[in-house]
Parts: C-alpha cells; sequence; structure tokens
C-alpha cells in the first residue's frame, strides 16, 4: 500500500481486498469483547484535521484511532488559528512538528489533502476533499455491500443523485470498478458532470428503469444549495423523478440492498420507511465505517507490511 | 539621448544570412559585411539570432498595490531578459488603472526603470466594475498615450456596454482587449471542463465560456465597424470563430499565451496550484488548433499574460489559489518549443507573431519594425542552439510562480537593445 489515501484510485485490488479483509479480522477479534481496545498503534499520533462540519466522519475516524490505542488530536478548523487565517501550508508544518504518524484531513477544496501530503512526513487520509473523493466511504461501503451480498465481483450497483458534486460518488465509482462490480449512475443530466462518459460506469437518467436489475441502490444526499440553484426544478418533481419510496423500493428484487452514506434528507431522495426497512444497511454502514477505518489506520500505521514497503 | 555605439558582429537576422549591424544614436546605423566602427564598443554575435525587440500585449505588473509580487521595475528586468523592448501594462492594479493619473504613473515608472517601454493599458470600465466607462479619452490624451483598453481579469460581459466601448475608441483610434469569459458560466470554475475537472471534482471552467463571448463581440465589431482584440485564447473552437471573422473581414486581431501553446489540463492532476490560470489550461487538441492558428497568422500574437503572484497565494489549496503564471523570461523559449522546433513557424514567423504584430496592435511605432538602416535600434540576440533548465530563484521578478520549474527549454536570450542602449548583456541584466 501507498503512504497516503487520498484517492480511491491509490489502491489496486489487493491494496482495496487487503482492507476489506483486514476490517473484517478486526470485527471478529473484537466480536464479544467486554474491552474493544487493540493495542496495535499505542505510541502512535492520530491528528484529525477537519476543515468542514462532519460529526459523523470525525467521531469514526476518532473511535476508530482510539480503538487501536494510538493518540487522538481532533483539530478543528473553527476555533483553531485557521479561523485567523493560517494558511494551510502552516498548519500542515505545525502538525508535522508536533510528531502527526497521520493526519485524517477533511477539507472544502478539493484536492486539499493532496497539497498537505506534500508538505507532511506522515500519512494523509482524505476524509473527503470537496467535491474530489471520499475512500474510506467507498470502502465502507464496499465492505457493507461484501458483508450483505457475500461478494462484489460482478455485483450490480445503482448510484442515484447529486453525482456531480458527490465524493461518495467520485470513490464509489473508482473503488466498485477495481472490485469487479457494475455501477450505473442515475441522475438528472443536470446533475451529472461533463466527461462523466469516460468513467467506467453506465449512465441512466431513468430511476425506474435501472431498479429491478440492481442488487445495491445507493441513494446520495442532495444538498440543501442545489436545491434553489436549476438542476432541478424543484424539491418535489425531483423527489418524483429520483426518490427512493415504498413504491420504488417494491419494484426491487427481493435480496436488493438500499445504502445512503448519510446524513439523509428524509422526504427527498429517501422516503423514511425506506430508510427504516430491513432493506437498508444506512446503520449498519456507520458502524462498518468504524471498522473499515480502524484497517485504514492499522495497515497505513502499523501493518507490518506497510513499513517494510515503505514510502510509496 | 547620446550613448556609446555598438557593432555586432555576424548576426543572422531572422536567423538567415550573417551580417554587422551597427547601432547609434538609438537606430540601427548600418547594416552590412565587415563593418568597421573605431568608436564602438564590438558584440561578436557570431551563431546568434537578432529579431526586433519582443512585444507583449499583456502584462501584469502589479504596481501599484501588489509590490510584495511584482514592480514595474523588476517586470521590466524580466521582460528585457525575455528578450522583449516593450510590454503592455495591464490595467488590474490597486488603484485600477482607470484614470489618466494611475495611467501615467505606471508610464513614468516603466521609464525610470529604462528597461523596456512600459505601455499602460486602460481599464474599460470604472474599477474593472463593468457598468460605467471609465475616461478612455483622458487615458488616451495622457502622456502614457493609452490606445489599448481592457477589463483584463474580468470580462465586459454587458454586451451594450462592450458595444459603446468598442464604438467610443473610434475617436482616438483605440482598440478594446476583451477578457472573454461569460461570467455566468464560470461561477467558481477552477479549471478546463472536461474529462479532467470530472475525475478532480473541480467546477469546470467550459470552452463555451469564452467562445459564446467572443462570437458576440466578433459580430458587435463587425456592427458598429470597430476594432477588437481578443486576450488569451485558449479553445479551438474560439480559434475556429476568430478564423471565420478574418476570413469575413472583420478587424478583429487576437493573441495566445505561450502556457496554452505548450501546456495542458492534464497538468492540474496534483493540484498544485501554479497549474492555475484563467483561462484554464485546456486539452491537447486546444492546443494543437492553437499552434496551427498562430502558425497561419489567424492568431496574431503571442501575449504572456504574465501574472506574478506572491507565494502565498499559489502555496494553498487549489481553489483558494490566485489564478496566473509568469511569462515574460520563458515566453520566447516556449514560442520556439513550441512553434520552432516543431517546424510551424521560422524566425521571421516568429518575429512576426511576438514583435511585428503587436507593436502594431498597440500601436508602438518605434518597435516590431524591420532590422534595416535607419530604424530604432530595439532589438534582441538569440542563441538558438543553447538550452536551459528554468530555476524559479533565478528569475528577475520578484514572484516565483513560474510553470515551469525544473524544465529545459530551448533558445536563450543573450542581449537586448532598447534604442541602442543595451538592456541585457550576456545574459544578464544592465540595470
Amino acid at each position: 500500500m501507498r503512504r497516503h489515501l487520498l484517492s480511491a484510485a491509490d489502491l489496486d485490488l489487493a491494496d482495496a481486498t487487503l482492507i476489506l479483509d483486514t476490517a473484517e479480522l478486526i470485527d471478529t477479534a473484537l466480536a464479544g469483547r467486554e474491552v474493544k481496545k487493540l493495542p496495535t498503534l499505542r505510541g502512535r499520533t492520530v491528528v484529525n484535521l477537519f476543515f468542514e462540519d462532519s460529526t459523523r466522519t470525525r467521531i469514526s475516524f476518532e473511535l476508530a484511532a482510539k480503538r487501536l490505542s494510538a493518540d487522538v488530536i481532533n483539530f478543528a478548523a473553527k476555533g483553531s488559528s485557521v479561523s485567523k487565517g493560517e494558511s494551510l501550508k502552516d498548519t500542515a508544518l505545525t502538525l508535522e512538528a508536533m510528531g502527526a504518524d497521520a493526519i485524517v484531513c477533511r477539507h472544502s477544496a478539493s484536492g486539499a489533502p493532496h497539497r498537505l501530503a506534500e508538505w507532511v512526513q506522515g500519512s494523509v487520509i482524505n476524509a473527503g476533499d470537496g467535491t474530489h473523493e471520499h475512500p474510506t466511504q467507498a470502502l465502507l461501503d464496499a465492505y457493507t455491500i461484501r458483508r450483505r451480498l457475500g461478494r462484489l465481483d460482478g455485483v450490480r450497483v445503482a448510484i442515484v443523485g447529486d453525482v456531480l458534486h458527490s465524493r461518495v460518488a467520485r470513490s464509489n465509482v473508482v473503488l466498485l470498478d477495481t472490485l469487479g462490480a457494475h455501477v450505473t449512475l442515475v441522475a438528472p443530466p443536470t446533475l451529472l458532470p461533463v466527461g462523466v462518459e469516460s468513467w467506467p460506469a453506465e449512465i441512466s437518467y431513468d430511476l425506474d428503469a435501472v431498479l429491478p436489475k440492481a442488487e445495491v441502490v445507493m441513494m446520495l444526499r442532495v444538498q440543501q444549495e442545489r436545491m434553489n440553484a436549476s438542476y432541478f426544478p424543484s424539491v418535489r418533481e425531483y423527489s418524483r423523478r429520483y426518490g427512493l419510496d415504498a413504491r420504488r423500493m417494491a419494484a426491487m428484487s427481493d435480496e436488493a440492498i438500499v445504502m445512503h452514506p448519510g446524513p439523509m434528507n428524509r422526504g427527498m431522495e429517501i422516503a423514511a420507511e425506506v430508510a427504516d426497512s430491513v432493506r437498508s444497511t444506512i446503520v449498519e454502514q456507520v458502524s462498518n465505517g468504524l471498522s473499515v477505518r480502524m484497517a485504514v489506520l492499522y495497515l497505513l500505521l502499523g501493518g507490518a507490511s506497510t513499513s517494510e514497503a515503505g514510502v510509496a | 539621448m547620446t550613448s556609446a555605439a555598438w557593432l555586432i558582429r555576424g548576426v543572422r537576422p531572422y536567423g538567415e544570412q550573417a551580417v554587422d549591424l551597427l547601432l547609434r544614436d538609438g537606430l540601427i546605423a548600418d547594416a552590412g559585411h565587415d563593418l568597421k566602427a573605431v568608436d564602438a564598443q564590438i558584440l561578436d554575435a557570431g551563431g546568434l539570432i537578432a529579431l526586433p525587440g519582443l512585444v507583449d500585449l499583456h502584462t501584469h505588473l502589479r504596481e501599484p498595490g501588489r509590490e510584495d509580487a511584482e514592480t514595474v521595475e523588476t517586470g521590466s528586468r524580466a521582460a528585457a531578459l525575455g528578450g522583449y523592448t516593450a510590454v503592455h501594462a495591464m490595467a488590474n492594479t490597486d488603484p485600477v488603472a482607470d484614470t489618466a493619473g494611475v495611467v501615467e504613473q505606471v508610464w513614468r515608472l516603466g521609464r525610470d526603470a529604462g528597461l523596456v517601454d512600459v505601455a499602460p493599458v486602460g481599464a474599460v470600465t470604472v474599477g474593472l466594475g463593468g457598468t460605467r466607462l471609465a475616461e478612455l479619452g483622458a487615458m488616451a490624451d495622457s502622456p502614457a498615450r493609452v490606445r489599448v483598453f481592457s477589463d483584463d481579469g474580468v470580462c465586459v460581459a454587458d454586451p451594450a456596454l462592450m458595444r459603446r466601448a468598442l464604438e467610443y475608441v473610434k475617436a482616438f483610434d483605440g482598440v478594446i482587449a476583451q477578457h472573454a469569459e461569460e461570467p455566468r458560466l464560470t461561477q467558481n470554475a477552477q479549471m478546463h471542463e472536461g474529462v479532467l475537472s470530472a475525475r478532480l471534482g473541480l467546477a469546470g471552467w467550459p470552452s463555451v465560456a469564452e467562445e459564446a463571448i467572443i462570437a458576440r463581440d466578433v459580430l458587435l465589431a463587425a456592427h458598429v465597424g470597430s476594432r477588437l482584440h481578443v486576450c488569451h485564447l485558449s479553445t479551438r473552437g474560439s480559434a475556429a470563430i476568430l478564423a471565420r471573422a478574418k476570413a469575413d473581414g472583420i478587424p478583429v486581431t487576437c493573441e495566445v499565451t505561450p502556457h496554452h501553446l505548450l501546456l495542458t489540463d492534464e497538468c492540474v492532476t496534483g493540484y498544485d496550484p501554479l497549474f492555475k490560470v484563467n483561462p484554464p489550461l485546456r486539452t491537447a487538441e486546444d492546443v494543437d488548433a492553437l499552434r496551427a492558428g498562430l502558425a497561419e497568422g489567424t492568431i496574431d500574437a503571442v501575449a504572456t499574460d504574465h501574472a506574478p503572484h506572491a507565494m502565498e497565494d499559489k502555496e494553498c489549496e487549489w481553489a483558494m489559489a490566485r489564478p496566473g503564471m509568469l511569462g515574460l523570461q520563458q515566453a520566447l523559449s516556449v514560442a520556439v518549443e513550441a512553434m520552432i522546433c516543431t517546424g510551424l513557424l521560422d524566425w521571421r514567423g516568429l518575429a512576426d507573431r511576438m514583435s511585428i504584430r503587436p507593436a502594431r496592435i498597440g500601436q508602438l511605432d518605434d518597435h516590431g519594425q524591420p532590422l534595416e538602416t535607419g530604424r530604432p535600434a530595439n532589438l534582441t540576440l538569440i542563441d538558438p542552439d543553447a538550452r536551459t533548465v528554468v530555476t524559479p530563484a533565478e528569475l528577475a521578478s520578484r514572484a516565483r510562480n513560474t510553470p515551469y520549474a525544473r524544465r529545459e527549454l530551448p533558445a536563450r536570450v543573450v542581449a537586448t537593445f532598447l534604442r541602442g542602449i543595451p538592456t541585457v548583456l550576456d545574459g544578464k541584466a544592465q540595470r
């Protein structure tokens, strides 16, 4: 594996499979234990560098690092020197000087973790950068699919919604392709990027046509700020054409699952009865996120094979 | 002004037959074989090529306002080292060059530096605000004699205002240089919109945002019978629109930057803002079309869009970085790489696109003149066989934001003469 995890494209099939297998080992090791903690990263320092509000991703990484016995520092842009105008580079050098072994970075600017990786010696993990990528989300989604369906190779996945602005979609398209799944992107044409035809995915504007064949339906969150920017005429029309409600869920095959990276707009892209149905993996995704992030931290920081492999 | 005479021995004008050139009293006093001049300093220019001093239609000198990034003096030095004898200083300074006072200040700073002729460009609208015409006539009548007007950095997007500007400058034979960018199509735009922007998750700057404005402006210029100049063409479609406009006899000229002749959007992959520029780096097909247009002459000029930026404005996240890159010192080498090494232009053609036509568009009568007896001694001497690795720390600009760091480029400027006085000798600035 490489030193950093900046993009799902940094992972080949062997790397991705190793992460998923490691997550499974961690899950097995911790199952039924009273003290859910491993000593693996004792003495290592993990910094959560969050320039964007994200409670769920931050606490997931925080808990993952703590369960591996690492020292964790939460560095939020608000209330820190960053809000006083300190540059990303100065922040990076400061964290470097404090001996951060890994920096988990969430940033509103696409590519910010790439810049960070040029300035620090430690590992940089992209925890979501702008509209670019969110690789650990894709890993936890893949892990969830594998646990539910027993395989990834050949699985038909529909990713539905605001692909244009979604880092979750970008990482999933890349990773699922690496893992052998077949992806169909479903969205109104306004929410697909120019150039999407070069992605390893099929494109459809018609959710009803895609649903019966899909084994996984991954719904994307529609951000509030898109709703009044003429990407679609109205929330109601979007919901009618691209929302997953009970009627549409009935058209899915029996074993098909419904995923959502959260936080959800209930009643918008996903109806409450779908989110709360047995098909829904939404709560599992959260707990799987913890295992997968533990696996990533372990492999980047503590895994014998990585330290031997050295710098990517 | 009297100055020492210079006898340049064995130089090849436009890369053709070697001759001697005698420079005296600001002019080319004689051109021929085995010239003698006892009072002249001798410059042995065997193997060197002489071109008329280069003329840049598009330079950001940052003074007044951002003297931490560049000054008229440091930018002038970079220009002289790049083979230039005249540059047009863009108006987007702070304060904006939208009054006779500011353009005169910039012009005087240029004269004081004495390395190149600095021709200020006047803003089209007050404060580049795009709503009210600046006092174009006052700038034209000032000692700076402004003839090129541009809101460069932003587009004169309002079609009615653009029409009025095109019409108004006819009174003093001015030209509007348009930064073609439809603002509604480029809100928050970060890079060329295409396969790569989709993958990198950066908001796209679509080609059509440039082409739509150029098409509109060409039609406006034809309608009111005014001259239009289009800044930094970047797309294949723009080149096609301008080729068509010229074929139709519309009085339009245009320029392309060195970086749009060499670099592509692939450079953005690592998110290094050194490659962030406006208009953005485009695709290889666009580069090919721009080279072809420049070779055919439907694109008139190479113009640097030299845009110095302080380190902190580039050592940051892509979206937070300012757009623009240094150009003056490497422009000739990049043009040689893109146009001469590829056989698309010869040296005479390059002189036409980098000196003669830009001087004509900017109405700088002393520049872009033939290398012959009686003409102003504005010229540059080039070693065509040298290859140089670009080292940012060695550049004359105050800023360091070159996209060519560590790149090896062909051709080196050995000497530059401004009205017979050497501003550069042996590759070193003389003041």
